[in-house]
């Protein structure tokens, strides 16, 4: 429905659009803290984070990847489905996504543990020994466990803060399930379908630059 | 125009370009991207998987969030954001890169 400060519904959808645009542009400028916290750092302790990005698990990150584009597909569709005012495959899109959305978290719960149980999580019980071969000569990285360290709170705080707004888009999917169950959205009104649609995608975005960053840029280098 | 409705064909088109795009990126991980330049021997790597991320993150923001189709404003609003993004990473960078540049004398490099 058209809000009467509006001057039609193209100008009123469009403010809609502006507004999340507005907000997902905070979101880029708080990941970007973070993205160059891990430049500078991995410019400082180039050989430390070499050898800590060597250690991950580039399948996981891979597969990851391949299910958050699926999942940015399905959610697009939702978004059309909705446009066209087609309940049943808006809902029936809404829900592969969320599945999807899980499928990312599950693997990531995985490789978290995988981490656990390697003692590669910071703190107290932190052991990172991995002998890396730079430029020819075997490095012991068990006299740097603070850069190493440092490499694993920046993957743990990236990958985290990037699985926190996973979760809390799952919660809005699944909100958006139930207020389309309730026949809430038309094809005049689906605003709430298109603006979480943008998040998840902004979400799949963040980890589109996450992957080559973490999981690939290190795998060839010299000393 | 927001109400534009894009065939779902592009976003099958686009799904399929990004997956090739990851597959790209991760070949080309493996691959030893460094180039002598003059006395230095600079790994492009970084650069290559960025580029590539870059193109992916463009498919997503043109095609999934419509930005192709939407209004001007938006269009300006989204790239002032981005270029304000490049500002922070690339004066940060410039800081931290240069330092190496500037030792006190005695240090220079050869």
């Amino acid at each position: 429905m058209q809000q009467h400060h509006f001057e039609d519904m193209e100008q009123q959808r469009e403010a809609s659009s502006l507004g999340m645009w507005i907000f997902l542009i905070t979101e880029i400028m708080f990941f970007g803290g973070m993205f160059s916290a891990y430049l500078v750092y991995r410019y400082w302790y180039y050989g430390a984070f070499i050898a800590g990005s060597t250690s991950l698990n580039v399948w996981y990150g891979g597969f990851n990847t391949a299910v958050l584009i699926g999942s940015s597909l399905t959610m697009a569709m939702a978004v059309h489905s909705a446009a066209l005012g087609k309940q049943k495959l808006l809902i029936m899109f809404l829900v592969l996504t969320l599945i999807l959305g899980c499928v990312f978290l599950g693997v990531k719960a995985i490789e978290y543990h995988d981490k656990y149980t390697e003692h590669h999580i910071p703190g107290q019980h932190f052991n990172f020994d991995k002998y890396e071969t730079m430029g020819g000569a075997e490095k012991d990285y068990t006299g740097d466990q603070g850069q190493a360290q440092i490499f694993f709170s920046l993957y743990f705080a990236l990958t985290g803060m990037h699985a926190l707004h996973m979760v809390v888009g799952a919660g809005l999917l699944t909100a958006l399930i139930i207020m389309s169950l309730r026949g809430m959205f038309s094809a005049s009104y689906y605003t709430p379908v298109e603006n979480i649609g943008l998040y998840w995608h902004f979400v799949d975005i963040v980890w589109i630059f996450l992957f080559p960053l973490l999981y690939l840029i290190n795998r060839t280098h010299h000393g | 125009m927001a109400e534009h409705i894009v065939s779902p064909k592009i976003y099958v088109a686009v799904f399929i370009t990004l997956l090739c795009m990851t597959g790209l990126t991760w070949y080309a991980s493996t691959v030893d991207l460094s180039l002598t330049m003059g006395s230095h021997l600079v790994n492009f790597n970084p650069l290559v998987a960025l580029l590539i991320a870059f193109f992916k993150a463009s498919l997503v923001i043109l095609f999934f969030m419509h930005i192709k189709y939407s209004a001007r404003l938006t269009k300006v609003v989204i790239t002032a954001g981005f270029f304000w993004l490049l500002i922070l990473l690339s004066l940060t960078m410039m800081d931290y890169l240069s330092r190496a540049l500037l030792t006190a004398p005695g240090n220079a490099q050869p």
